[in-house]
């Protein structure tokens, strides 16, 4: 049997204000390749806790998280970087492209820190963009383009370096209905790919179309 | 992370805001621009005045002979020094108390009822004074070995006095008189580079000084080559007064390179100073954009952290932002630095001195000014936390 894409076991993050908060008490999630998860739960339950220790963002107080099988909770904090870097593509709400440079551009820099050569990154940022079927706006700015179009910008950029995870954070939460539904038919075709896609969302619209629904509620998860 | 990219995203960094990035460099260029102009004016200046310097004072040696029970140097001894290697010109001259105001009379050739009369210093020189003094002879000549041997009653006028006692020309040999005596004018001596108040003065030859006073040398003055006038001020001493050497007082330039370090420092020190300052101000100039160019753009940096950036290369990119921004200043500064002086010097009608080496270490300074600059900034944004930078 393959290794799982994400296994969190006994997952437990503490803040240490007074007094402490639990967010994450011993949370289990195993999530196999190509699966498409939705992660859904009132403000405040702990989602974008999960989110920063899926994402390698955060370190957890206890429990451990293999990540395409490797164990990350014992990783230095460079390890991490590169794990994440190489095994993560990141989607944030509110895309985090940079203003000042191209579409291009903006796809070619998830490969700035990587090992990867420099030699054919522009055809890898433009079959990206291809995929995400943006290959008509490679050279304008963020600033001249949709909500839909910037968040696509920014899942081909997540998808450069094919990432073992494509982890969402509330993708659609800027995008209109008519955007949101073009982002969402584009994960539907990533995962049909092979893609293994959580989202974190707090929409039922997105959540129907995961291929499962993950509740989280106080810091414990439940499958629906 | 490949060189490359490091500085494409320094770079992109920068132009993203680009009147900022200009106006951060300001402080920089004006620092820099500060120390190329001082550095550069004060070595033109302080070669401008060596120029002159070794015209005029590098090359002259006085030598001060004291009273003495019998007399310590000859009227003949002074040919010794000249024939020292490096002496271009040397003559010997006699003054005293006595002979510094003496009533000087001249009878008008047109109206001798008019008589002139004014009180003149009366020296006595060896035959080579017009050379010693770097003097012209503008009417007649000055007296000889032959003059001098047969006790001629013959003087020299300086320009001055020749004015002041209305003697302009010597065709039909004007006299004058010193107290009752009557003697032949027979030049006028001008243009003097040295001891310019002889042009005031009435030469004697020696052996008619005798009755003024002024039989015994008082100072020998000599003039050497370029360089040559330590060496001399050594030699010249022992030349004239064997075994006497000690008794007598030399006076010879300072040593022109220690001239111009003394110049160069003066300049230097004031407005050295004035360019650290506005390089330090340059300094903090950068470093406080570089603080705020930071705290905006937590969120970019919470991304290149999703995207795999580790803490160094975050500071190095914020390093090498401060590093191009205080380098551009230096460049800057460096060419208005360049111009400013050739400009000064051209206004001056000086010929611009300028160490090479300032093209290379003034926008390395520069770089330098940036790179600690950014420092404290760099580190504050490596040390930000993924989580909290992408909140
Ligand atoms: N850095 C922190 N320090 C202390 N407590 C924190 C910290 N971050 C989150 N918490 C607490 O942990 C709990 C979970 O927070 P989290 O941000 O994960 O909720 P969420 O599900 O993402 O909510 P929302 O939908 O409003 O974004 C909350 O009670 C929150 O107050
Ligand atoms: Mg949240």
């Amino acid at each position: 049997m393959p290794e799982p894409v994400i296994l969190l076991d006994d997952l437990t993050k503490e803040f240490p204000t007074d007094p402490p908060v639990r967010a994450l008490s011993a949370v289990n999630l195993r999530v196999e390749r190509s699966d498409y998860v939705a992660i859904v739960g009132p403000s405040g339950s702990g989602k974008s806790t999960l989110l920063n220790m899926l994402g390698l963002l955060d370190r957890p107080t206890s429990g451990s998280y293999r990540l395409d099988g490797i164990e990350t909770t014992m990783l230095k904090d460079s390890a991490r970087t590169t794990v994440r870097g190489s095994r993560i593509g990141f989607v944030f709400q509110s895309f985090h492209l940079l203003p000042h440079r191209s579409v291009l551009e903006n796809v070619m820099l998830a490969e700035v820190y990587g090992r990867g050569s420099r030699k054919g990154r522009r055809e890898r940022a433009l079959r990206a963009l291809e995929r995400v079927r943006l290959s008509h706006r490679v050279e304008f700015l963020p600033g001249r383009m949709s909500g839909g179009e910037r968040q696509r910008a920014a899942i081909a950029r997540a998808l450069m370096g094919e990432p073992a995870l494509l982890l969402c954070d509330e993708p659609t939460g800027n995008l209109d209905s008519r955007n949101t539904h073009a982002v969402l038919d584009l994960f539907g075709e990533l995962r049909a790919q092979g893609m293994t896609i959580v989202v974190i969302t707090h929409e039922n619209e997105v959540s129907e179309r995961a291929a499962r629904r993950v509740r989280i509620t106080d810091g414990t998860l439940a499958e629906e | 992370m490949h060189p490359r990219d490091l500085l494409n995203e320094a770079m992109a960094g920068l132009l993203a805001r680009p009147v900022r990035s200009v106006l951060t460099t300001l402080g920089t260029v004006l620092g820099i621009t500060t120390l190329v102009v001082t550095l550069g004016v004060a070595a033109t200046a302080g070669n401008q005045i060596v120029g002159r310097f070794d015209e005029l004072t590098a090359t002259s040696v006085t030598v001060e002979v004291p009273e003495n029970p019998f007399p310590l140097v000859d009227w003949a001894d002074v040919g010794r020094v000249t024939r020292l290697r490096g002496v271009v010109s040397a003559a010997a001259l006699a003054e005293s108390d006595q002979s510094a105001n003496l009533s000087v009379r001249s009878n008008d050739m047109v109206d001798p009822t008019r008589v002139t009369d004014q009180t003149l210093t009366v020296v006595a020189s060896g035959p080579g004074l017009p050379a010693a003094v770097k003097g012209r002879m503008v009417e007649g000549r000055y007296f000889d070995a032959g003059h001098i041997a047969r006790g001629d009653k013959v003087v020299v006028l300086g320009r001055h006095a020749a004015d002041m006692l209305g003697i302009t020309r010597l065709e039909r040999a004007p006299a004058v008189f010193i107290g009752t005596q009557a003697y032949t004018v027979i030049g006028v001596l001008d243009d003097l580079k040295r001891e310019k108040s002889l042009a005031s003065a009435v030469m004697l030859p020696p052996a008619v000084g005798r009755r003024y006073g002024l039989s015994t040398v008082t100072r020998v003055l000599v003039n050497t080559g370029l360089g040559a006038a330590e060496l001399i001020a050594e030699q010249a001493p022992a030349a004239l007064s064997p075994g006497n050497e000690a008794l007598l007082q030399v006076i010879s330039p300072s040593s022109p390179t220690r001239a111009r370090d003394a110049v160069e420092g003066d300049v230097n020190a004031l407005f050295l100073i004035l360019g650290l300052v506005s390089l330090v101000v340059g300094a903090v100039g950068i470093a406080n954009v570089t603080l705020v160019t930071v705290m905006e753009r937590i969120a970019e940096i919470g991304l290149r952290r999703a995207l795999g950036a580790a803490r160094r290369h975050i500071a190095a990119q914020f390093l090498l932002e401060s590093t191009l921004t205080g380098l551009t200043g230096g460049i800057v500064g460096a060419s208005v630095g360049i111009v400013v002086v050739v400009a000064v010097c051209a206004a001056k009608q000086w010929t611009p001195v300028l160490d090479v080496r300032l093209a290379v270490m003034a926008p390395a300074a520069g770089a330098v000014v940036g790179l600690l600059a950014g420092l404290y900034p760099a580190l504050r944004a490596a040390r930000m936390e993924p989580v909290n930078a992408l909140r």
